[in-house]
């Protein structure tokens, strides 16, 4: 039984239909790994035994009735605490929220409990989504499987450990300026960021709201086709959620590369990226060619811009969303403190962590009276260009391939006392969330001291299946994505 | 150009978030480091572009006028830190 744990979700669904394995068993034998091997990793910061084997024989009951199941029924996975989880702590990673029991489900978690899947617990996450080495979590930061002296990524740095430690046969992950794509590269994973707009909002903590998308992270494009046919759809709750008609987001995986053109900008192949990420991603881009693509170097001038054109919009979206936290109505209240104002901002000092504190600062500046026109309006229209460029380049071909992560994973420390060193780790997958564009990363080799490198694939507006499919044919074609780290064997 | 510790106060002060005076000398320089990242985007030419506020364009969605929620402020209210007969409690603000 414990071979499942490296099993795809088809082969999963299959050994629950064949009643080879309970989702009770399933649930059982990752909660036991998750006892033995989370203390040293950190990953999972919420765990409920008994909600997860309730909801596992609940599937159960569904398997044997034989009515109203799907292909993940049975299935355990594990959601990031950014989503609201009905009788489970949703913290967000944030002292704020460290006593906060949500009272409702996110959609997404609906939707995957709908389906019947089976939730293992909370993972853990850079505070409010706001970090890319889940350094600033509240309690304690993710270690990467494949080396726990370094970080795992982030935010969804719990998710991607989780998953890569096979902890979890898949997570739930958010991604705001990269936050699904980098820790799923650091840690040896696929994962997707959807077109903005797919998958709803609901019940997802607002971190920048024209920005934050949620997605799915697993071991395969296969995997995560399942699961985002199960989270994507139109949701009247969040006001943003695209009307669209249902896909089947696993409808081309088997079509072949022949004929497909890569993008590569010329920009995502400079002199910033590391010289073992580079090898790597040269390494794919020829077993690519080698299938039958053909490869064009496309333009993205404005992409240079996007990490500043980022810091300024996110923390002028972060700042106003995170005006909820009060002290009144749920999340942390200083203990002392006179009047209304100072309740206000002692519970604000004292519940936020310091990047959050820094970021809710720079977005208040940045609206601020005198200054909205030459930062927010400035940066929006740099948007504008980045986007504009995209589409540009979507006319010369079908996706667009880069690296994910300009290095591999870092040692703890190098890089959380210089925000803007940590910022610039998002520099290649800032640009897509600022377009609304669907991003991947995958898995595509191993650099310096044996640590994974992803390949970040760029798929044109609502162009999921396509990506997937692209994906998968790598996949079929290499094993990268099936390897485990040591030592969680 | 880069904040002083005034600027930083007021910003504080927007912002709802307490800084102590020691506080404030290491957030400017933080602030002024990610100001000056920024400015790179002061030197590029924008005139005639439209600020582009969200990433896919859609207009609001109006639904009917009509109730779709159950009242659950129990349930609501459970998670608040001070709350009594169903209303939340804050400092005297009124005298």
């Amino acid at each position: 039984m414990s071979g499942l744990i490296n099993s795809s979700l088809r082969e999963l669904s299959a050994a629950l239909a064949a009643k080879k394995v309970s989702a009770v068993e399933l649930a059982t034998l990752f909660l036991d790994r998750i006892e033995k091997f989370n203390p040293a990793l950190n990953a999972f910061i919420t765990l409920d035994r008994d909600k997860t084997l309730a909801q596992a024989r609940a599937a159960d009951e569904r398997l044997k009735a034989g009515t109203g199941t799907t292909p993940l029924t049975g299935i355990p996975l594990g959601h990031k605490d950014i989503f609201c989880t009905r009788g489970w702590r949703t913290s967000c990673g944030s002292q704020m929220l460290a006593n906060f029991v949500s009272p409702y489900d996110a959609n997404v978690v609906e939707k995957l409990a709908a389906a019947g899947m089976v939730t293992l617990g909370k993972l853990n996450m850079d505070e409010f989504a706001m970090g890319s080495s889940n350094e600033t979590s509240y309690f304690g930061p993710v270690r990467n499987p494949w080396d726990v002296s370094r970080v795992p990524g982030g935010s969804s740095g719990g998710s991607a450990a989780a998953v890569a430690a096979r902890l979890a046969p898949a997570a739930t992950g958010t991604d705001t300026g990269g936050s699904i794509r980098q820790p799923a590269a650091l840690c040896g994973l696929t994962g997707l960021k959807p077109t903005y707009g797919v998958v709803s909002r609901y019940g997802m903590i607002a971190f920048a709201s024209s920005l934050d998308q949620g997605g799915p992270m697993a071991k395969s494009a296969d995997d995560c086709a399942l699961l985002l046919n199960a989270m994507a759809g139109f949701d009247a709750r969040d006001s943003t959620s695209l009307e669209r008609p249902t896909e089947d987001y696993g409808r081309d995986l088997d079509m072949p590369l022949a004929g497909l053109r890569i993008g590569l900008p010329k920009e995502f192949f400079g002199a910033g990226m590391d010289a073992d990420v580079r090898a790597a991603v040269e390494a794919a881009l020829a077993e690519y060619r080698r299938l039958g693509a053909t490869t064009v170097e496309v333009q993205l001038p404005n992409s240079g811009l996007s990490v500043p054109a980022y810091y300024v919009i996110a923390p002028a979206e972060a700042s106003s969303n995170l005006s909820r936290f009060d002290g009144v109505r749920y999340g942390y209240r200083a203990p002392e403190y006179g009047d209304l104002t100072e309740m206000y901002s002692r519970s604000r000092a004292q519940g936020f962590g310091a990047e959050v504190k820094r970021r809710i600062l720079i977005g208040t500046y940045v609206l601020s009276h005198g200054y909205y026109d030459a930062y927010y309006l400035k940066a929006q229209r740099i948007r504008r260009l980045i986007a504009a460029d995209f589409a540009e380049a979507f006319k010369q071909c079908d996706v667009i391939m880069g690296p994910t992560s300009p290095s591999v994973a870092f040692a703890f420390g190098a890089k959380s006392a210089d925000p803007v060193q940590m910022y610039l780790s998002d520099i290649y997958t800032i640009s897509t969330n600022l377009a609304g564009l669907p991003g991947m990363s995958l898995p595509c080799g191993f650099g310096n001291n044996n640590m994974p490198v992803g390949l970040q694939i760029i798929g044109n507006w609502f162009g999921e299946a396509k990506m997937l499919s692209v994906a998968h044919q790598y996949q079929k074609a290499t094993d990268w994505h099936t390897r485990m780290p040591e030592g969680v064997k | 150009m880069s904040l002083n510790l005034e600027d930083v106060a007021r910003i504080a002060r927007l912002a709802r978030i307490e800084l102590s005076a020691a506080e404030r000398e290491a957030t400017r320089d933080q602030l002024n480091d990610i100001l000056g990242f920024i400015e790179q985007l002061q030197a590029v030419d924008t005139a005639g572009i439209e600020p582009m506020a969200h990433a896919v364009d859609v207009v609001q969605r109006l639904r009917p006028d009509v109730v779709t929620e159950t009242d659950r402020r129990a349930d609501f209210q459970a998670v608040a830190p001070e709350t009594e007969g169903g209303l939340y409690l804050v400092p005297r603000v009124v005298e």
